[in-house]
């Protein structure tokens, strides 16, 4: 589904990724987690291009992202993707959030666009703020529509940038309960995060990045009881201990 | 000590009210051009066409290095005589108000695309890559997503350089256009009673900015509650 | 086009006949900064006071200082300028009023166009002098206080040094405007860049000549007066703080 080869990316003379291989499959969840400035968001906003990189290729269900042939909007309308910040329309309601792409993007109708929301807005548990504008949920309920959002496009995978990270410790969980029902129904997901407790659950490979190269490359099984190189243990000793 | 005669005011008053429409037509052409070609500035501005950015900084940086006073006087001694010579317009046709005008319009769109490209910039660029992670094109994003926002926030900016124009359409002085101040003047000339039209344009003034300023205020009190 | 472009007549011998075309354009110049320059003096004082004044805590000194701000705020320049020239002497005592109206009309020109800018800009100043003030950590205030600083000591150790540095780009522009604004003045005649360049029009038949050197003087000003500001901020700079390293 998602095939990353040799992708380097600098700015200028600073080397943002090296050399970094991984594959995921269909069906299959993929958490990413390495420290801060190892490179780990960048990746991942590689795969639908919202980063260019300079050498190496990625391939996203047979279209080649870096090719300056490819339609980039087509490729991103297919793969759906959540942003730390939430990155909701502030400017919008929260049925318009949902279905403003649908329509745009995909010329959905517009009662079929806001069908379409309202299903997927029950299914994050929040029907009943759909007149409601961002501004007014909390982080943790702005994550939920953003994933809606998402998945109102019907995307092939979704890809994760640190979802719970700008989130109050007791909203993470209800961000990560809807992504594992996701993860369990068997859709494609690439996340970056730092949490470890959904990464044990739900991912089939974790991958662990430091200084813009890819570590650890591992079963889950493998990567949490015996990880190969010293900085993923002394990473996971670190991020464990809390 | 001064006498105070205000009795050539009430008779003025139509006269008067004839130049107010003038100022007023001249803001609100000025506020329009002003906001659609500095839009378009800004975006050139903030385009990765090169040339397309460069222009547009240039145009902004001339326009700003520049008095307004200097743009009018270009504008209606200048500008006509080129465009007559250069369009070969019958001798008589008397373009200077016109062209005054549109100078005015122009110089204020570079300080209209300046306040809207700080309204785009304040659009965090999270949202730009969120409207491309759903498939949006460039332009699509720009119009459905940034804009919107951008505008929103940039409402009490642009009226209050609403009002600076409005304040500004008095320097039309310069090119004999009868706008409010210049109708004041006149009446003051011809009925010897400089000191009280003056001061009496300077309180219609007051009073008309000043309330507008309030309202302004008023209005980002409701948008955005501190 | 058929026009004849004449560069040469900048050192033409000027109608007056004591001087060159260019020799207007220089004394111009020279009113322009000299005006500006002095204008900005009274306007930084003005303004900082006045800034200073609208966040007391003492009500009527901040009313006093917010309307000082709305009056200037609210009345187009040129109508101030024509207020200070044409209103003002009448409305002086008459002993005053005569001796200014028979003193040297260059100087009331100067003085009027003088004392207007100023006034109109230090309002500008105190806006951008209190909101600077205002955005200053609040805690900062109270550090200053719980330190045993007086109200006025505070302002003056804490929070002014700081505040002065977070108000120094907003007022690069005000600095930029007093320039441009200064050729308001040539309307009551005062003979500065934009009236001599208006004067050479009349006297020559090469107005193209005349505006261009006018306009790119206001540009050179421009340049010149960013040029200096910026090496300023730089210099005043907090590390770790905006506009640090």
């Amino acid at each position: 589904m998602i095939k990353i080869a040799n992708v380097s990316k600098h700015y200028g003379d600073f080397k943002v990724l090296t050399d970094c291989t991984t594959r995921v499959s269909k069906g299959e969840v993929i958490v990413v987690c390495g420290p801060s400035g190892s490179g780990k968001s960048t990746l991942i906003k590689c795969v639908n291009g919202l980063e260019p990189f300079q050498s190496g290729e990625i391939i996203v269900d047979g279209t080649s992202v870096g090719d300056p042939k490819t339609n980039l909007s087509k490729l991103r309308a297919r793969v759906g993707m959540v942003f730390q910040n939430f990155e909701l329309f502030p400017h919008m309601s929260i049925t318009e959030n949902l279905a403003i792409a649908q329509t745009k993007v995909l010329k959905r109708g517009k009662d079929e666009a806001m069908d379409k929301g309202l299903k997927l807005l029950d299914r994050v548990g929040l029907k009943a703020h759909a007149h409601k504008f961002p501004g007014q949920l909390s982080g943790g309920q702005q994550q939920r529509v953003a994933i809606a959002r998402a998945l109102a496009m019907d995307p092939i995978c979704m890809l994760f940038d640190e979802p719970t990270s700008a989130l109050d410790p007791e909203m993470v969980n209800e961000v990560l309960d809807v992504m594992t029902e996701l993860a369990q129904e068997g859709m494609t997901m690439m996340c970056v995060t730092h949490e470890m407790g959904f990464a044990k659950r739900v991912a089939h490979r974790v991958i662990f990045m430091d200084q813009g190269r890819i570590v650890e490359d591992d079963k889950k099984d493998v990567f949490f009881s015996n990880p190969r190189s010293e900085r993923a243990q002394q990473f996971l000793a670190k991020i464990l201990h809390h | 000590m001064y006498e105070f005669d205000w009795s050539s005011i009430p008779g003025a008053l139509p006269f008067l009210w004839d130049g107010m429409k003038i100022s007023l037509v001249i803001t609100a052409q000025a506020v329009l051009v002003g906001i659609v070609w500095g839009t378009a500035l800004a975006m050139m501005r903030l385009s990765s066409v090169k040339a397309l950015s460069w222009f547009a900084a240039g145009y902004v940086n001339l326009f700003r290095a520049v008095p307004l006073v200097m743009v009018l006087l270009w504008f209606f001694l200048i500008v006509p005589r080129f465009v007559e010579t250069l369009l070969d317009f019958p001798p008589g046709t008397d373009l200077r108000l016109s062209s005054a005008m549109m100078g005015f319009a122009l110089f204020e769109a570079a300080y209209y695309s300046e306040i809207i490209r700080a309204g785009i910039q304040s659009v965090p660029k999270g949202q730009v890559a969120a409207a491309s992670a759903l498939g949006m094109t460039y332009a699509q994003g720009m119009r459905l997503v940034v804009l919107p926002q951008a505008f929103r926030n940039m409402v009490p900016l642009l009226l209050t350089q609403a009002i600076i124009l409005f304040q500004d359409t008095s320097l039309v002085y310069v090119s004999a256009l009868a706008d409010f101040f210049g109708a004041a003047y006149k009446v003051g000339d011809r009925d010897g009673r400089l000191v009280e039209m003056l001061l009496f344009a300077g309180a219609v003034y007051f009073v008309i900015c000043f309330s507008a300023s309030q309202l302004v205020k008023r209005l980002q009190k409701k948008y955005h509650p501190a | 086009m058929s026009y004849q472009w004449n560069w040469g007549v900048f050192l033409q011998p000027s109608a007056s006949g004591d001087d060159t075309y260019l020799g207007w354009m220089l004394a111009g110049f020279k009113m322009t900064i000299a005006l500006s320059l002095t204008a900005w003096v009274l306007a930084l004082l003005l303004g900082a006071l006045i800034g200073v004044l609208r966040t007391v805590p003492n009500k009527a000194l901040a009313g006093f200082a917010t309307g000082y701000v709305e009056l200037f705020r609210n009345v187009p320049l040129l109508v101030q300028l024509f207020i200070w020239y044409f209103v003002l002497p009448e409305l002086l005592p008459a002993s005053i009023g005569d001796a200014y109206k028979q003193s040297n009309p260059m100087l009331q020109q100067f003085l009027a166009s003088m004392v207007c800018l100023a006034l109109f800009t230090s309002a500008r100043v105190a806006e951008q002098v209190r909101s600077g003030i205002n955005s200053l950590p609040k805690g900062q205030k109270n550090a200053g206080l719980a330190l045993g600083f007086t109200l006025p000591q505070t302002y003056r150790f804490v929070m002014l040094p700081m505040a002065f540095r977070l108000v120094v780009p907003p007022l690069t522009s005000e600095f930029l405007n007093i320039f441009k604004n200064s050729a308001v003045c040539s309307t009551i005649g005062l003979m500065e860049l934009a009236a001599q360049g208006r004067q050479l029009v009349d006297y020559t038949a090469q107005p193209y000549e005349s505006f261009i050197a006018v306009t790119l003087s206001y540009i050179a000003i421009n340049v010149v007066v960013m040029t200096l500001m910026h090496k300023f901020e730089r210099r005043i700079a907090v590390p770790g703080y905006i506009g640090g390293k």
